[in-house]
């Protein structure tokens, strides 16, 4: 059956009102609105004002506050409307919900799922089109989900509820609107671990979220060229599944990371630096990382594609890599 | 109130008052280390309002929270063994001095940002109102938590959804170095809560029979109403604001002033005079508080240090408890 990426993340959610009473929803416009991306649309209706809290414009507030009513026994999703005003919010998500575990000796942890809409690619200039999932993903306490298929935009929520820890995840804008064919009957996989979508010999091509299709798309274009590559959804960037990359580069020799975070102090070069450090002679060429340019992302449509890896900047790192 | 009561009052405000004299002992001796917050001076107020608060109710305090947690059924034992950063420590030594917690106590710590404790108190408030459970929640914070965006940001959202909670604001003054009329334009601090809708008092933190009085009144109030309520708690603390502090922000004047109105002295004479309490008993009740509290220091000083392999426990609550 065909699906939606926002099909599906609308699926979870109402799964998870339905199955669970601890469970509500929170954020900016989740409710009267319907979600700024139309996810949750309908649901005041269906489940009423204490399941679907519209929340004022008080990112820090109402992310503690779920923080609190997890801390209480409920399973809050809280949903920051886009992942540039989760920077509000930054102290309650890493100060306590990250920490509390730790500093309490292992006797509290926060249940919250914090989900938030991710990524550039719209035409919405330097304040509405970050990546901070990567950054965010430094912070230990913090599990940071990064769906970038249909499946794993259906499944993931139901995971990160069931954890007890703090979950965050990133829905990339971009792939709202994003159809796919899945299978009914498939009950999903944990998100913790990373997926080898596509197997190949030549190289092996990392990454996660918005960069998926395009890195997808790239594989294909090469495949038809003969070459072979191995195309790794990381899934999770924490705890990170090492294992996967470096199982897979002992086999390519070479490692790509796509990241839409800056360059600098990125995701990527964490990725790059564990496979220098863990099989160095395994490599046959330097790890090679295509990131996001370092700038603030602009309006115009033409430099806005010029700072985020495109298809075409994939396939021509990758053939500079083979040659 | 019977007289049990008050002794029982008094002798609270004098088990923190020993405590945290024995914290600045040990902080000197360097047995204690990191930032380390007294309470010395405002007793009268976490002693009076807890006194109301029940094992189920919950309770949020800041950096400044050893009465507190000790209020709420934490033992002096394992709040000395989480200052030594020892294992048996309530926070198993990981928290020290400014995070004190318990699960089974209800106690929500122990937050050294400021202001960060007050959403969460909303929250867990919210939960219990959802969950139909009868417990209460009791929210602490300082003046300068009031600076806070987020104290806007909670007290709004707490008023618009009607979350049952107290609003504790212990009004010492300062914030670290910075006086009141120094951060806020507006220093009537019951405006701060009256503006969203927020009923509220001020009490004389100093006098802990009018703490005790007025949070009942709150309490009364809030559970009738289910509503919020915000307490203002007008006190004062004698020692600096942590022992960093070279205190050169106030003039020693106003501290002599202040301790004039000791919440203990005070309060302890008033029981002498009325004889609710002999000279006898009082001395006794010193006593079982001094032995309470050495007891405790041993037990610190014998518990075990974590083993360093142990390090990178906790980050994560293993799925499944
Ligand atoms: C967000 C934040 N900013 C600054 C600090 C540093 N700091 C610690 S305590 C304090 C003063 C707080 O004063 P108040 O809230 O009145 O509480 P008191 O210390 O008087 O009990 C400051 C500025 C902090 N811990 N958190």
């Amino acid at each position: 059956m065909k699906m939606s990426y926002r099909e599906a993340l609308r699926w979870s959610i109402r799964e998870a009102l339905k199955n669970d009473s601890r469970v509500f929803l929170v954020g900016e416009d989740v409710g009267a609105y319907g979600g700024s991306y139309a996810v949750s649309k309908d649901f005041l209706k269906e489940f009423g004002q204490e399941k679907i809290l519209d929340a004022p414009l008080s990112e820090l507030g109402f992310t503690g506050i779920g923080i609190g009513a997890a801390l209480g026994g409920l399973r809050p999703i809280i949903e920051i409307m886009t992942v540039n005003f989760s920077l509000l919010a930054l102290d309650q998500i890493i100060n306590s919900a990250a920490f509390l575990c730790h500093m309490s000796g292992g006797q509290f942890s926060v249940p919250v799922v914090i989900r938030m809409t991710t990524g550039g690619g719209r035409q919405l200039a330097a304040q509405h089109s970050n990546s901070w999932e990567g950054w965010l993903a430094h912070v230990p306490g913090v599990k940071i989900l990064t769906p970038g298929t249909v499946i794993d935009a259906k499944f993931m929520l139901q995971y990160a509820l069931e954890d007890p820890n703090p979950v965050l995840i990133f829905e990339h804008a971009l792939l709202l609107n994003h159809v796919q064919e899945i299978d009914e009957n498939f009950q999903g996989t944990s998100p913790f671990k990373a997926m080898v979508l596509k197997e190949g010999r030549s190289l092996t091509l990392a990454t996660y979220g918005g960069m998926l299709p395009r890195s997808l798309e790239a594989v294909s274009i090469l495949e038809q060229k003969g070459k072979s590559i191995e195309l790794i959804d990381l899934r999770c960037l924490r705890p990170l599944d090492e294992e996967s990359i470096l199982t897979s580069v002992k086999k390519t020799h070479r490692l790509l990371i796509v990241d839409e975070g800056w360059r600098s102090g990125s995701f990527a070069a964490e990725i790059s630096a564990r496979v220098m450090e863990k099989i160095f002679y395994e490599l046959d060429a330097p790890v090679q990382r295509l990131c996001r340019r370092e700038v603030p992302i602009p309006y115009a449509a033409q430099l806005e594609r010029a700072a985020i890896p495109q298809t075409d900047d994939i396939v021509s790192k990758i053939q500079e890599m083979l040659r | 109130m019977i007289d049990e009561e008050k002794i029982f009052l008094l002798k609270n405000m004098l088990r923190v008052r020993r405590m945290e004299e024995l914290c600045a002992e040990l902080y000197t001796r360097e047995k204690i280390r990191g930032f380390l917050h007294l309470y010395i001076g405002e007793e009268a107020v976490a002693t009076g309002v807890l006194s109301l608060v029940d094992p189920v109710d919950n309770v949020m305090a800041t950096y400044r929270e050893h009465a507190h947690a000790l209020l709420k059924g934490i033992s002096a034992k394992s709040i000395m063994a989480e200052m030594f950063g020892r294992v048996d420590g309530c926070s198993g030594g990981r928290g020290g001095s400014m995070h004190l917690y318990s699960r089974e106590k209800r106690f929500f710590g122990g937050n050294a940002i400021v202001a960060s404790g007050i959403p969460q108190a909303v929250g867990l408030a919210l939960a219990a109102q959802r969950l139909r459970e009868s417990r209460k929640t009791i929210c602490f914070f300082g003046e300068g938590a009031i600076a806070e965006g987020v104290f806007y940001e909670s007290l709004n959202m707490a008023s618009l959804w009607k979350i049952p909670l107290l609003f504790c604001c212990e009004n010492n003054l300062y914030a670290m170095g910075t006086g009141l009329v120094r951060s806020q334009a507006q220093t009537d601090l019951i405006k701060k809560a009256t503006i969203h809708n927020i009923s509220a008092e001020t009490v004389n933190g100093m006098d802990v029979l009018e703490v005790v009085a007025k949070t009942k009144k709150a309490l009364e109030y809030i559970s009738n109403e289910k509503k919020p309520y915000f307490l203002e708690f007008k006190t004062y603390r004698f020692r600096p604001h942590s022992m960093f502090d070279p205190d050169l922000y106030r003039e020693k004047s106003e501290l002599e002033v202040w301790k004039k109105h000791c919440p203990i002295d005070s309060f302890s004479s008033s029981l002498l005079s009325t004889q609710i309490i002999s000279e006898d008993s009082l001395k006794n009740l010193k006593i079982e508080i001094e032995n309470e509290m050495q007891e405790a220091i041993v037990f610190a000083e014998k518990s075990l240090e974590e083993s360093v392999n142990e390090l990178e426990r906790h980050v994560y609550l293993q799925a499944g408890i």
